[in-house]
């Protein structure tokens, strides 16, 4: 399977069209060619896993000026079997076509972070499938909303088994237009299509990062496309510092927009707008960690890039560290469920970035794995919630639904506790992870960014669970548990998170994530992975039980500083500062946007009116005037002039001559004995 | 005697003759100036056979003796159809060649 | 020899008065007449350069028939007998310039050729019988061809001119 690694992708792309063309003519209205199409490429994506799984792990890439001690020498051959190498990558690729010397090819890049993404993508896809049979039941659109998740679905996967960055930018292409599509399912009203299109323009002005790094990458390498040859290229030091730090800030660009960093974050909450099985496939499992992906992909280009082996600040860090805070802090003032959760899915994308960027490649990667498992499972949940209250305000219409949703309320309070980080549930692992990265690698700034956003993690979610399932029941309805087809992916997904973090157990023997993803980047670049530090993990521990017990005390006892807001002038400001969203939308909006639209608009208005139609009325205007002068002075009065001319001269030479020929022969014979006497004295005078 | 005076005074024969025919009005006349011309032209080759000492220029003269003869009956036929048409054989009305 | 000099100079100034009168006179019978001293003046350069036999032709041709023929021209186009005003046409002075500059032509050709050529002092006799042994041996061929000319003349003047 991994040879053929294709079919998973063509399968949703199959669908897609088979659903849009037949869709409405089936019983189910097409969610069955939707659920066989994942379905099969989830089998197939197992069968995938278990053969990477069952791989022998003996492939020493050829090394590079920066191979560390810690993994693989630089030999040819393996050294006695105490080195072990690294799983080497299935690349099965046909050519696209050619122009002058430079072959562009597409295929499929199998490796470890494939075959894991491949994995998670079509389980979520799966699920949240089932979940929509009975959450869109009855929708306006039902057949399109199936045929776009399968659409995304197709482009998801494409993008991660790409084998070079043109397929890649078409599956990223892809994925761009489904989440507009989606956020805007219910376009007629205006809110959502607003929505639908501030995502797609946020992501838009990051895309433009994205097309101008993978140019350059293209140029810089040597005119190829292929990932594996980009980073070889770029750890090798082929490629100039300066044009792979530029590559690499223009990338950061794209992952800004996509993966939903700060500034070009505020496009996610927003998309909470579309239905909530979109939310979970989408905006947090899958799309999202598009930009994460991209990251781990070409980390030879980062790595060299930005220098992340020294361990001083770099940009990708910064980023994600700022994310993590700042997002944290707007998850504390939502009142919509979706949206908290969307704000908590910005801050766990920074912790990913944040890895990145402090060298912690296996951790960010498998704080991926683990986070898709339990934020779709808390994006359900959301969605199981309001499919029973018909809202998803937690102030005005939730509470005390514990008792009236158990299995909707026991799955949301583990995926709360695992991405709080409490052990032994996923999360725990994977944050604990990249704590150990930050401060290994010398990152110890974003040590404790880390902390504290663990810290903030707990404490919204405690109060976000308390909200929605405890106290007195606010609203008017009569909620009740969903029906099986909404509870069941929960159960799984449940299972998943607690199940996922044991992958990657920190005993030398099991670590098994980390050695099946370690790939050429890894053993080339020198990329560290660390033991597991018990000091660590019980500060995130620590962290995440204090955010938890800061969070019921708070919301749930009532103590501490309640009302601060009203006694003191700074706190306000502070809320409505909050509450605002830091005025980062108004910013965009009305300063950046607006500037362009009004002034900024007028004036190339007003330049292209005056100045550059002015250039081109004025060559039309001398173009006319030369023409005309041409015309009547050239053409008609010296061409024609000459044309005539001619036929008057020889007219009146005609007519001149013509007096020769009087018709009396002794003229002629005048003529012909003068001719005579001339030539007969030339003769004599030059002969 | 010099050759040259023979030789002298058929080119003045010749060149009277020339004059008559571009001159002339009258058909006959000119036809008479024509044979002007040819009596110069006789005259120079009788000279020359007898500076050479040979009986060819006379017979050359005889021929043109023959020439001239049969060429004067028939213009002279030529200039009384003339006469018949136009009553006249002034040559300067015979111009419907005129261009 | 003195003699045949003067009589030559003699000869000479007949032939080109008569000449020169012959295209400018106005009266026409009186050029024929003209032309009659011209070509007797001829035959006798003839009989002074020893060509007898040719001198005969001359008088006989000539003399006898074709100015004959002429005079029955001016007859059949009723020619005014008598001085009229005008026998010249408009381009007598362009003739007049040709004329004079042939003659220059000419002139200088002959005084640069033969300016000192002498002829003989007695020019050997050329008899008959030598001219006609010519014709018939040496040139029989353009005497026949002479002949068929002389026919074709004939046929064509009768035609020509003959009413229909």
């Amino acid at each position: 399977m991994l040879e053929n690694a294709w079919i998973i992708p063509a399968l949703p792309v199959t669908s897609f069209f088979l659903i849009l063309f037949f869709g409405k003519r089936l019983p189910g209205k097409g969610h069955e060619l939707g659920i066989a199409a994942v379905g099969i490429a989830f089998i197939l994506s197992c069968v995938c896993v278990s053969q990477w799984v069952a791989k022998p792990a003996d492939y020493h890439p050829p090394a590079a000026h920066e191979a560390s001690a810690t993994t693989g020498e630089a030999s040819a051959a393996p050294e006695g079997g105490e080195e072990e190498g690294i799983r080497q990558p299935v690349v099965h690729e046909v050519t696209w076509f050619e122009t002058g010397d430079t072959t562009v090819k597409v295929g499929t890049h199998m490796d470890g972070l494939a075959v894991m993404l491949v994995f998670t993508v079509t389980l979520i896809s799966l699920l949240v499938h089932i979940f929509s049979t009975n959450y869109m039941h009855g929708d306006r659109r039902y057949t399109h909303f199936f045929a776009a998740l399968s659409l995304f679905t197709a482009g998801m996967l494409i993008m991660v088994t790409s084998s070079t960055t043109l397929l890649l930018l078409v599956g990223w292409e892809m994925m761009g237009l489904c989440s507009f599509m989606l956020i805007g399912h219910w376009w007629e009203e205006q809110k959502n299509s607003d929505a639908a299109l501030k995502a797609f323009f946020t992501t838009r002005t990051g895309d433009i990062g994205l097309l101008v790094g993978l140019s350059i990458l293209f140029v810089a390498a040597g005119n190829t496309f292929e990932i594996s040859t980009i980073n070889s290229k770029a750890l090798s030091g082929d490629i100039a510092h300066g044009v792979v730090l530029a590559a690499a800030a223009a990338l950061l660009c794209a992952v800004i927009g996509k993966s939903a960093q700060f500034p070009l974050h505020t496009w996610l909450p927003d998309a909470m707008a579309g239905p909530t099985p979109v939310s979970a496939l989408i905006h947090a499992a899958t799309m999202v960690v598009a930009g994460v992906y991209l990251v781990a992909r070409l980390y030879g280009v980062f790595w060299s890039g930005f220098s992340i082996a020294n361990g001083t600040v770099n940009p990708l860090a910064a980023v994600g560290g700022i994310t993590i805070i700042i997002a944290a802090l707007l998850a504390f003032v939502q009142s919509d469920i979706k949206k908290v959760l969307a704000y908590s899915t910005v801050s766990q994308l920074g912790y990913m970035v944040m890895a990145l960027g402090v060298g912690a490649w296996t951790a960010g990667i498998f704080h991926l794995f683990t986070h898709a498992m339990f934020k779709g499972l808390l994006f359900l949940g959301a969605g199981s919630v309001s499919h029973a209250v018909h809202s998803f305000d937690m102030k005005k219409d939730m509470g005390g639904l514990k008792k009236h949703m158990p299995v909707t309320f026991w799955t949301f309070v583990i995926g709360s506790l695992a991405l709080a980080g409490i052990p032994p549930l996923a999360g725990f692992w994977s944050k604990d992870e990249i704590l150990v990265g930050a401060s290994e690698n010398g990152y110890k700034f974003f040590l404790i960014v880390g902390l504290v956003g663990a810290f903030m993690t707990a404490c919204y979610m405690t109060r976000c669970v308390y909200l929605t399932f405890f106290g007195e029941y606010r609203g008017h309805g009569h909620p009740h548990e969903s029906p099986i087809a909404i509870t069941a992916p929960l159960v799984v997904l449940g299972v998943m998170a607690v199940v996922a973090g044991w992958v990657n157990f920190p005993a030398h023997a099991a670590e098994w994530f980390g050695k099946w993803t370690e790939n050429e980047v890894f053993a080339v670049a020198g990329v560290q992975s660390h033991k597991f530090a018990p000091g660590l993990a019980f500060a995130g521990f620590l962290m995440g039980v204090g955010g938890i017990a800061a969070g019921w005390a708070y919301y749930a006892r009532n103590w501490g500083p309640h009302r601060l807001t009203e006694r003191s002038k700074p706190a306000l400001r502070g809320y409505v500062f909050l509450e605002n969203k830091y005025y980062l939308d108004y910013i965009e909006t009305d300063l950046v946007v607006g500037s362009i639209k009004g002034p900024i608009a007028r004036g190339a208005y007003w330049i292209n009116q005056q100045i550059l139609d002015a250039v081109v009325n004025g060559a039309a205007t001398v173009s006319r005037a030369v023409a005309r002068f041409t015309y009547d002075y050239i053409d008609q009065k010296g061409v024609d002039g000459i044309v005539n001319g001619a036929g008057v001269g020889a007219e009146e030479g005609g007519s001149v001559l013509r007096v020769l020929q009087t018709g009396r022969v002794q003229q002629y014979a005048a003529f012909l004995f003068g001719g005579v006497v001339l030539l007969g004295g030339a003769l004599i005078l030059f002969a | 005697m010099y050759l040259n005076q023979f030789l002298f005074l058929a080119a003045f024969l010749f060149c009277v003759g020339v004059y008559g025919v571009l001159a002339r009005k009258n058909g006959v006349l000119v036809l008479m100036s024509v044979e002007l011309i040819l009596n110069a032209v006789n005259v120079n080759l009788v000279a020359f056979g007898a500076f050479h000492n040979t009986v060819v220029g006379q017979v050359f003269a005889l021929f043109v003796i023959a020439i001239a003869a049969a060429e004067v009956g028939v213009g002279l036929a030529i200039v009384l159809l003339i006469y018949r048409n136009k009553h006249s054989i002034d040559l300067s009305e015979v111009d419907i060649m005129k261009g | 020899m003195v003699a045949q000099n003067v009589i030559f100079g003699i000869i000479a100034a007949a032939m080109a008065l008569a000449a020169i009168r012959v295209v400018t006179t106005s009266n026409i019978v009186h050029a024929a007449l003209y032309l009659v001293v011209v070509l007797g003046g001829v035959a006798a350069l003839y009989i002074l350069l020893a060509a007898e036999f040719t001198a005969v032709v001359q008088v006989l041709v000539y003399i006898g028939a074709i100015v004959v023929l002429f005079l029955f021209g001016i007859m059949l186009t009723r020619a005014p007998i008598g001085p009229t005003t005008n026998l010249d046409n408009d381009q007598r002075g362009i003739a007049l310039v040709v004329s004079v500059f042939l003659l220059g032509l000419l002139g200088a050709i002959l005084v640069d050729a033969y300016g000192k050529t002498k002829l003989g002092e007695d020019i050997a006799v050329q008899r008959t019988a030598e001219v006609g042994t010519s014709i018939f041996q040496d040139y029989v061929i353009p005497f026949e061809i002479i002949s068929i000319l002389l026919l074709a003349a004939l046929i064509g003047a009768v035609v020509i001119a003959r009413r229909d």
